[in-house]
């Protein structure tokens, strides 16, 4: 398959929030304001590549010829958990700028379904290295486009007269579900 | 007794994990095409949260404080290996079915939650009513939103043929938004319920006072 044909399916055919739904925890919390909608979608585009570039080595040329691939599930989730710590103490010291745009978002997304669901299915998918990385760019961009599409709805749902039974959460979740009925108009963009 | 009924009940409505703490989403809605996805997912996460309870709870006052993230994050990632090798092993059909979301039980926030929040700080018996409402809790909604998925877009039931032949099952409800838009209409309810049950409480206590004045 080609790389093109990867991200876009990632991106918008399967978006990861509106069509599977995972990551729902932050789309739902993260979105009451469109700056922290963004800087939670930069951080989580930057380690979920950077944590296929980590775990699909390990698990090809650790895991595999040692036998130990039903550790997937514990190695994938310490390894992701240690390199968030390490981008935060590295991106504090070199590039403070980055930090304060990305930085407080760092710890909360170690337990982050969106990049943890990417790196269990490059292996899933048998992808190879150059395709999980494009599936990874892919698959977080989508993320990082549902939030600000989230985030902006909201700023009008704020000024709009809502029914009251779907004050609150509930309307968020009537938003969604139209988001996902447009999405789905993507669904013949790749043959 | 009463009071681990009382923490049993917690998570079934007043705390549920699903439609009032908003945590552990992404399964709920991604399995609920069918019931019997459902019912298995429900199954999976329970077990995982029972005992990533208990061993943490019998383990609190081991656990130095500074590292207990990474050793709460092993004891569920151990958890979840088991679950997903044994429903590889004995359901494949419902663990292909289910996919990544199997694994992903050791990122759901209920049992991270849970954890941190509960049995860290409780003894046995407590964690144990814990875990089993809130499991409870995620079990029901799961069974009822794919209940009402399955019937309105498949016009089945865990399989088995419900609505009459002539019913044109909708689509929609089968569909990811179709999902979305049912777990709205379910919060909708539980809010609905909560607030009721807590102005009969109300009502019951001015009452027993006005009896007492």
């Amino acid at each position: 398959m080609d790389l093109g044909k990867i991200f876009l399916l990632a991106l918008l055919v399967n978006n990861i929030v509106v069509m599977r739904f995972i990551a729902l925890c932050s789309y739902i919390g993260m979105t009451s304001d469109l700056g922290q909608s963004l800087g939670m979608g930069y951080a989580v585009t930057f380690v979920t590549v950077l944590a296929t570039a980590a775990t699909w080595p390990i698990y090809h040329y650790v895991l595999v010829p040692l036998n130990l691939t039903f550790l997937q599930i514990l190695i994938f989730i310490l390894v992701i958990a240690s390199l968030v710590q390490l981008v935060e103490f590295y991106l504090k010291k070199n590039v403070p700028g980055l930090y304060t745009a990305m930085g407080i978002y760092l710890p909360l997304i170690t337990t982050n379904c969106a990049i943890l669901a990417v790196t269990f299915e490059n292996i899933s998918f048998k992808y190879n290295f150059i395709q999980s990385i494009a599936y990874s760019v892919g698959v977080s961009l989508g993320y990082l486009l549902a939030m600000v599409l989230l985030a902006g709805i909201r700023e009008r749902i704020k000024t709009s007269p809502v029914p009251k039974f779907l004050q609150g959460t509930p309307i968020l979740f009537m938003a969604t579900a139209l988001i996902g009925v447009a999405f789905m108009g993507f669904a013949g963009l790749v043959k | 007794m009463k009071k681990l009924y009382s923490i049993f009940k917690q998570g079934i409505i007043f705390e549920n994990p699903l439609l009032m703490l908003m945590i552990g989403l992404c399964s709920a809605i991604a399995v609920t095409s069918n019931v019997s996805n459902g019912i298995g997912m429900g199954l999976a996460m329970t077990f995982v949260l029972l005992f990533s309870e208990i061993i943490i709870s019998l383990f609190r006052k081991l656990i130095p404080s500074m590292i207990r993230i990474p050793i709460f994050i092993i004891v569920i990632a151990a958890f979840t290996t088991i679950v997903d090798l044994v429903m590889k092993a004995y359901f494949p059909d419902l663990s292909k079915s289910m996919g990544v979301f199997i694994p992903l039980i050791v990122v759901n926030c209920i049992i991270m939650g849970r954890v941190e929040a509960f049995a860290s700080k409780q003894n046995l018996p407590s964690v144990i009513a814990d875990a089993l409402g809130m499991g409870l809790g995620y079990t029901w909604v799961l069974i009822g939103l794919a209940a009402v998925r399955e019937l309105l877009g498949n016009g089945t039931l865990a399989g088995i043929q419900i609505m009459p032949a002539s019913y044109q099952p909708i689509l929609f409800f089968i569909l990811p938004p179709g999902g979305f838009f049912v777990f709205s209409l379910f919060i909708s309810f539980n809010l609905w319920l909560k607030k009721r049950m807590e102005v009969s409480a109300r009502n019951k206590e001015l009452a027993a006072k006005k009896e007492a004045a």
